[in-house]
């Protein structure tokens, strides 16, 4: 097989896995050594598909050959996809020669289970530690890891790798037991304790010779993430969200990413064969940023509202469906409100929040100001008062608030791009710039 | 009176001419500023012959003098920064907003005025500043290297043309370089083109696209590659454009693959849902797979029921893995069992296990571990000497409350309750008969709950204590607070809690 059609194999087999940062890794570039490479500024995005995805990293898998029976994966082993295979080799040459012409950020690899969890991690690693300590390649590599391998491996693979990361797939056990008969919840959550305890150790082990001043060398992974798999299984959005803040807290991940199941050439009859929940998505992402950043909770998102009470409401963001849901929060006085409150309002990111107190402390804020900020006044309006504005009752109190924010109908026809219609709805959005 | 200053179009001209005319307390309203090779510079010709006259790569003036200090300490650092990057800029009239920006901080004293970014100059200069930063950006990102050559020494050259829209070839080079150093490249573009030869980094004028190489044999692999990545069931043609605008495609190899991607997206997605589903293929023969599944369907504790009598320490551990007793379990990680010498003559009782110890799988590892340990080494004991273990065997938390801190949000420890605790009781009540020490130390309500009963209280009970008469132990218990609590007392108070946990721990070793 030429490598060509094993490029369009292993990365077809790879496609499936939203995961894409090549942000925050450790400083450092290639003007000393002989090979190529930089990394730990913002993240590149080289080139991007029609699918308003980035191209960031080569995304390959070494093999997609597999002895695991996951449903949703087009590698699974019922799967009639043809089967590829790289070579060490072959895998790190295309690396270098993609990084040569900017092509690319590094490498995400990942691999079928060939043979057991050890095996197929060590031939994983071999290709990253080839890469590091023959070719001195300081670029980017995201190492996908095997809960079910050994703790030596998954150190060592995190020795070579900026981010590691073990996919949850499934926020339930239940889910995982029906789908993926191999896979386990505890487990792999157990593998991503170890792997934060090993980041943090490498981060105080950092901060110890740098007090020291000596000069480090690599020590660990700056950072995990993982992916969950969304419309694969029944789960609602409340326990996809609860499984994400438990990840977040417990285990300090870096990003987790909601990959909206996606039909495949061989899809599994376990599973629904449909358009992929692209909306369902996008709020998902939404709140998940506002679990992160804005101080909002779980059971704040979901509660009472339109979706169903542990869905999400899919015709408004999260935050302005729970802004209309809790009326009694607002108006919020931009001039006095703390950060936090201000936080809540519906239209106003952290940085134009953080604007916004940057600019009370010299002059009170107008609506001029916000319209300067290039802030959303329809969607704002009714919720602050400013040193010339305050909503009347009426607006706030009124049963059309929440019709004045939906879309019009016929959006449906206008803005749609064909394939990106669901059965879900039809606003059209784009999660790339928050996928990434 | 307007005067006319002309300088080269880059920062340190300007910077120059601009400390000059703020030392002359020249106020940005009588200063009209022109670029050289415009044609507004050849225009007014000569500068102002009232100023010292200067011009950029000459030293000048303000670059020795002693009161520039003076000037530059009260900008903001980030002031120049700022400016380093609207210098890149194309647009006219930048020099004379970023003077005028300088003027009023400076001279008008509106020294805070960057954070006002409702102000005009200061909305126009970061508008700039973004649309710079977003082609410094898009240069990184888009550039393509075409390789040309191979040197006898096996250094590969490569050459790259790109349509920058401000001038910033300069401005990026070094990123180039430290990112491709291993290879001599150049990246032409109409203006001024970069070269490096894996020593030095040099300039020269713009060139025509004819100039660069239109092949490289390796893009027809990066194309399989676009292809194969692209997911035709998730077309969002908006997203990408947003990011990839058309403008940039022409330079772009795998651009030419959008159209025919995006016609025949739907129809594949369609083939894809319309395609017949497959039934599950039953595992083939191996020993990974039977292990997993082995692991897998390992007997869950559904309640708590006294451990049987021959079961060793290990035994009981490993079915402990999979109590699902109360529902702590759940949002744990793992379950902590005990673990220290099978033969200890003191068991030392915690409460339950913490964020750190959820995470490692022991007991006692966290900040009151450490706390432990400390006194533990005062008393010259050696934790291998002991059996540790916690009442409770999984972390039980509650989320940070909200508040956006830098950590992110975390878990707190909570309290376990009366059901928790009694359901927990028949692990650690086996470890008691497993290991029958002479000695047991409980540390804190819930560990001394764990052995005496629901109605103990540690501050009203602490020193020796009665075990429950069910508890198959005959030796001696004693009871104290625990290290977490020191841990939460104020600094002042901590001293004296402290010396009475090392005298209640004293105590309780001098029975074993």
């Amino acid at each position: 097989m030429n490598l060509t059609r094993k490029l369009e194999i292993l990365a077809d087999a790879a496609k499936y896995d939203a995961s894409c940062a090549s942000s925050g890794a450790k400083r450092r570039d290639s003007s000393k050594g002989g090979g190529v490479g930089s990394a730990g500024g913002t993240g590149i995005c080289h080139s991007y598909t029609p699918d308003g995805r980035c191209i960031s990293l080569l995304k390959i898998l070494l093999t997609n050959v597999c002895l695991y029976d996951c449903h949703y994966c087009i590698n699974r082993r019922s799967s009639d996809v043809p089967r590829a295979r790289f070579t060490p080799e072959e895998a790190i040459q295309l690396t270098l020669d993609f990084y040569k012409r900017n092509y690319i950020e590094g490498l995400f690899l990942s691999s079928g289970i060939v043979r057991d969890a050890d095996y197929t991690m060590e031939q994983v690693i071999r290709v990253a530690r080839d890469l590091r300590e023959v070719h001195d390649f300081q670029g980017y590599i995201h190492l996908k890891t095997i809960p079910e391998a050994s703790q030596e491996l998954i150190e060592e693979a995190g020795k070579y790798a900026d981010r590691i990361s073990i996919n949850i797939e499934l926020p339930s056990e239940k889910g995982l037991r029906r789908l993926a008969p191999e896979k386990n919840l505890h487990r792999t959550q157990e593998a991503m304790a170890g792997i934060r305890t090993r980041i943090e150790a490498g981060r105080e082990e950092k901060k110890d010779r740098a007090r020291k001043k000596r000069r480090l060398p690599r020590v660990y992974a700056a950072g995990q993430s993982t992916q969950m798999i969304v419309g694969a299984d029944r789960s609602d959005d409340a326990t996809i969200l609860q499984r994400s803040d438990l990840l977040y807290r417990g285990y300090r991940l870096r990003r987790v990413y909601y990959s909206a199941f996606s039909p495949i050439p061989s899809s599994s009859s376990l599973l629904p064969s449909k358009a992929p929940p692209l909306i369902r998505e996008h709020r998902l992402y939404q709140a998940d940023w506002l679990l992160r950043y804005y101080g909002f909770a779980v059971g704040e998102l979901t509660e009472r509202s339109p979706g169903g009470g542990s869905n999400l409401d899919l015709e408004l963001d999260p935050k302005l469906s729970w802004a209309l849901r809790n009326r009694e929060h607002f108006p919020i006085d931009l001039n006095r409100a703390s950060r936090e409150e201000i936080l809540r309002v519906p239209g106003l990111g952290v940085k134009t929040v953080d604007r916004v107190l940057g600019i009370r402390r010299w002059s009170a804020i107008r609506l001029a100001d916000l319209t300067k900020l290039r802030v959303s006044l329809k969607k704002c309006l009714p919720f602050v008062e400013t040193s010339d504005h305050s909503p009347t009752r009426l607006q706030l109190e009124g049963d059309r608030l929440r019709e004045r924010f939906l879309p019009p109908a016929h959006q449906l026809e206008f803005d749609f791009q064909g394939a990106a219609t669901t059965a879900e709805g039809g606003m059209r959005i784009s999660s790339s710039s928050l996928a990434r | 009176m307007s005067r006319a200053t002309t300088i080269d179009p880059d920062f340190s001209s300007w910077r120059a001419r601009a400390r000059e005319l703020l030392a002359a307390e020249i106020p940005p309203t009588e200063v009209f500023w022109s670029e050289t090779g415009t044609r507004q510079g050849e225009l007014f010709g000569e500068d102002d012959p009232g100023l010292p006259t200067s011009r950029v790569g000459e030293p000048n003036l303000a670059d020795s003098n002693p009161s520039e200090s003076a000037i530059s300490f009260r900008v903001p650092k980030s002031f120049f920064g700022l400016a380093e990057t609207v210098a890149c800029h194309t647009h006219p009239e930048r020099w004379a907003v970023l003077y005028r920006l300088l003027w009023r901080m400076t001279r008008e004293g509106e020294r805070h005025l960057l954070v006002v970014s409702t102000d005009e100059d200061v909305r126009r200069v970061r508008a700039w500043a973004k649309e710079v930063g977003r082609d410094l950006h898009k240069m990184r990102a888009f550039v393509r290297f075409r390789k040309v050559r191979e040197t006898e020494e096996g250094r590969e050259q490569f050459v790259a043309w790109f349509e920058p829209e401000h001038r910033i070839v300069r401005r990026n080079a070094p990123f180039f370089r430290k990112r491709f150093a291993g290879m001599d490249w150049s990246i032409f573009t109409p203006d001024e083109c970069a070269h490096w030869d894996g020593r030095e980094l040099t300039f020269s004028p713009g060139v025509s696209q004819s100039e660069a190489p239109d092949f490289d044999a390796l893009e027809d692999l990066w194309r399989s590659y676009y292809k194969s990545i692209f997911n035709p069931a998730r077309l969002k043609l908006r997203a990408m454009q947003s990011e990839m605008p058309m403008k940039y495609w022409k330079n772009l190899p795998e651009a030419e693959l959008i159209g025919d991607l995006t016609r025949d997206a739907s129809q594949r997605r369609d083939e894809m849902i319309d395609r017949p589903t497959r039934e599950p293929r039953p595992a083939p023969k191996n020993l990974y797979l039977e292990k997993l599944e082995d692991q897998n369907s390992i007997a869950l504790v559904r309640e708590a029921e006294a451990v049987p009598e021959q079961e060793t320490l290990s035994e009981m551990k490993t079915r402990a893995e999979c109590c699902r007793a109360c529902p702590l379990w759940e949002r744990a990680t793992q379950t902590v069992f005990g673990e220290g010498r099978e033969d200890a003559e003191v068991m030392i009782i915690g409460e339950q296990p913490g964020d750190q110890e959820d995470l490692a799988g022991r007991p006692f590892v966290g900040p009151a571990g450490e706390l432990l340990h400390s006194v533990l080494r005062e008393l010259g004991v050696s934790r291998e000497d002991l059996y540790l273990t916690n009442a409770v065997k999984h972390f039980k938390w509650r989320p940070s409350p909200k508040g956006v801190n830098h950590r992110g949000p975390t878990r707190l420890h909570d309290k376990a309750d009366r059901g928790e605790i009694a359901a927990c009781r028949p692990w650690l009540w086996g470890e008691i008969a497993k290991v029958s020490p002479r000695v047991i130390l409980t540390l804190g309500n819930t560990a001394g709950q764990g052995i005496v009963g629901p109605d103990f209280r540690v501050l009203r009970d602490r020193g020796e204590v009665m075990p429950s008469p069910d508890l198959d132990f005959s030796g001696k218990a004693f009871a104290t607070v625990h290290p977490s609590y020191l841990l939460r007392l104020p600094r002042g108070e901590r001293g004296i809690e402290r010396a009475a946990f090392v005298e209640d721990l004293r105590a309780a070793f001098s029975h074993a």
